[in-house]
């Protein structure tokens, strides 16, 4: 079974027929993407909506059927093998629990396909029911469950089947916060029990950082970055992502020298940046610097020998408890979000910075920014 | 009128209180009583009653109670056109839902715009009159009409096929009679069906069959039992299909209330049938939907 990575997308591109079937409106959903999912990897395919994650999901679940490339589970090409002949199960945005049957019966439904023998089948379906703790809850119908059980009992009714491959379209989409969190940490430990590849759908960024081993980060059908959260977050390869994944501050410069890995940007008459970066610059190129709100700190004096140190006037404040979030203003041009953890219990960061408004400064170590071609 | 009392006034048309509430409520629902006593509950009361007098000598009504009429029911003769009508009736329903239900699904499943204009064109050959309609396909099935001409004409057959004057034109006839009263239903539940309890099936190693009898099946089958009703009913209590396109010796239940009542002038026995056949299509109906609130 374990011939090579769970799930290889290779090559796969996607189109669907378009407006009244004519040629030349054909949409592209999925675009030339490759992927290589490991055995007992949590992967997430993190993307707005239309970029083509649930797509490139459906087609590794066999509901579509890719139009040219090829998806490999295992390393046994999947052709055109439809979903019920695939070792993968999924659980759908919408639970889509069987309305007419028992809890027990919705669980047994993949087993009973299978031809499981009836002993076996009932034992495999409490273990599922004990799993998710929902023990006593066989003889129920799914209306008179929760969403937060029915979304539960999905997720026994796939695993049931020991998949090779679980699939998760936004299985946690219709819950509301808190419970979301809980069931994310929930599905994370799960996974980790069961030890089956999770290969997971969201639009939800922190859902993906929270739970993922790695995350590809979709866009227009194509795979723009793929990576572990921290990579994903800390170092994004392009502005989509960069901007997609938590808040940044996105300016826009043009590459003025560089010194071994000290690139410095020009960003207006009375700024630059110097930014760390592996990569080579010509002079003259234009270049956008991103840097997260929490990584630049608000001091009342200038920091010696960094030269990411501007003065700076605070626009706007905002006090949201954990953190007080800031507009600063560099220059005419240039307004930076700016978020302070709010540390010292006692003290209001209001008045504290309103003193000091009107001689602040901003300033960010050269390695908290990155330096991204356009 | 203030605002405040334009407030009241609907607040008192929404909740009245006390003997007001009675009499609009009464007012409210008079139209509807009076239609219900006059043209439904004395009738039928007359018929009832019609059902245990007895026929006098020149059709008339002999004010004489007896249950006669309901032991003749029994005679051979009538309790076989009973069975009949009911196998026909039951033939038919088992056919429109066997042809109806894919046309259903396929309505359903086209984008919603295209749905409409195919309900449309559904529905328009039923804005011309039955009786007309009925009579077409006594020009189709009669043994100079289009088929047989048609197989004929292309030396397929030598004689023509028996097709007017049996059971099969009176099915041919009911089911296409009753047809979208089968599609309408069944494409109501189909539409409201959520496929991602397909999709699901299908996951979970169901093939097309499976996930067919075991999910969309049970899902619509509160469109099937309404079809099936809205069919069976009329089709056991039908009189012109039978009339124009049975034979002789095909019969149905209606066939034989109207000569009671047209023809032979036996008021109180046609009665009496009429009175057995809505018993058994009660039963039928209670039957039925036991059985589909079980399976649901």
């Amino acid at each position: 079974m374990t011939d090579g990575p769970a799930v290889e997308v290779r090559q796969v591109t996607k189109q669907f027929p378009g407006f009244a079937r004519q040629p030349g409106s054909e949409v592209v959903a999925v675009d030339d993407v490759s992927l290589e999912i490991c055995d007992g990897e949590f992967f997430s395919l993190l993307g707005p909506s239309g970029c083509g994650k649930t797509t490139t999901l459906r087609m590794i679940a066999g509901f579509e059927h890719p139009t040219t490339g090829e998806i490999y589970i295992h390393g046994k090409p999947m052709g055109l093998t439809p979903a019920h002949l695939r070792n993968t199960n999924m659980v759908f945005q919408s639970y889509a629990l069987f309305p007419h049957m028992s809890i027990a019966d919705n669980v047994a439904f993949g087993l009973k396909m299978r031809k499981v023998p009836r002993d076996e089948t009932r034992r495999r379906v409490q273990d599922a029911l004990d799993m998710v703790r929902l023990s006593n809850y066989g003889q129920r119908k799914p209306s008179q469950l929760s969403g937060g059980q029915q979304q539960r009992i999905a997720l026994a009714r796939a695993l049931v089947n020991r998949p090779e491959v679980l699939l998760l379209d936004e299985p946690l989409g219709a819950l509301d916060l808190k419970l979301r969190k809980e069931m994310q940490i929930e599905l994370k430990t799960l996974q980790r029990e069961v030890g089956i590849t999770f290969v997971y759908v969201t639009h939800d960024q922190e859902e993906a950082l929270t739970m993922s081993d790695r995350i590809a980060v979709m866009h227009g059908g194509r795979v723009l970055q793929v990576g572990p959260p921290i990579e994903i977050y800390e170092r994004p390869n392009c502005r989509f992502v960069a901007d997609f994944i938590g808040d940044t501050n996105l300016v826009d410069g043009v590459v003025q020298s560089q010194s071994g890995q000290e690139v410095t940007v020009h960003v207006d008459d009375e700024i630059s940046f110097v930014v760390e970066s592996d990569e080579t610059f010509t002079t003259g190129t234009e270049v956008t610097v991103a840097v997260r709100p929490e990584k630049i700190r608000l001091l009342p004096v200038p920091t010696q020998g960094e030269p990411n140190s501007f003065p700076a006037k605070i626009d706007q404040m905002v006090y949201v408890g954990t953190d007080s979030r800031f507009k600063v203003r560099l220059s005419e041009r240039v307004v930076l979000s700016v978020r302070q953890q709010n540390v010292i219990s006692t003290s209001d960061p209001t008045a504290y910075y309103d003193a000091g408004a009107e001689s602040i400064w901003a300033v960010w170590l050269r390695d908290a920014a990155r330096i991204l071609r356009n | 009128m203030t605002v405040g009392q334009a407030q009241q006034e609907k607040r008192g048309l929404l909740r009245p209180v006390g003997w007001r509430s009675g009499i609009q409520t009464l007012i409210l629902i008079a139209p509807s009583l009076f239609w219900l006593v006059v043209f439904f509950a004395v009738p039928l009361i007359i018929v009832f009653v019609y059902s245990f007098l007895r026929r006098g000598p020149y059709g008339q009504i002999v004010w004489e109670f007896n249950l006669g009429n309901y032991a003749r029911f029994f005679d051979p003769l009538y309790l076989n056109i009973f069975v009949r009508s009911f196998k026909i009736a039951g033939i038919t329903t088992v056919v429109s839902f066997l042809v109806g239900y894919p046309v259903a699904y396929w309505i359903a499943t086209r984008p919603v715009k295209t749905r409409t204009t195919l309900l449309l064109l559904l529905i328009i050959p039923f804005w011309t009159n039955f009786l007309v309609r009925t009579y077409a396909w006594v020009l189709i099935l009669r043994d100079s009409g289009l088929i047989n001409n048609a197989l004929i004409g292309l030396g397929i057959i030598q004689q023509p096929l028996p097709l007017f004057g049996t059971d099969l034109a009176i099915i041919i006839g009911l089911v296409y009679g009753w047809f979208p009263d089968m599609v309408l239903p069944c494409y109501a539940s189909i539409e409201r069906l959520d496929f991602s309890l397909v999709e699901a099936a299908q996951d979970l190693y169901a093939n097309e069959l499976s996930a067919f009898l075991r999910v969309i099946i049970p899902l619509t089958l509160p469109g099937i039992v309404a079809g099936s009703m809205l069919v069976f009913i009329p089709a056991l209590g039908a009189y012109v299909t039978p009339d124009l396109l049975g034979g002789a010796k095909s019969m149905m239940i209606g066939n034989v209330i109207q000569s009671q009542f047209l023809s032979v002038r036996d008021y109180p026995f046609g009665a009496a049938f009429s009175f057995v056949l809505m018993a058994a299509m009660l039963v039928a109906t209670l039957v039925y939907f036991r059985v589909s609130r079980r399976t649901s």
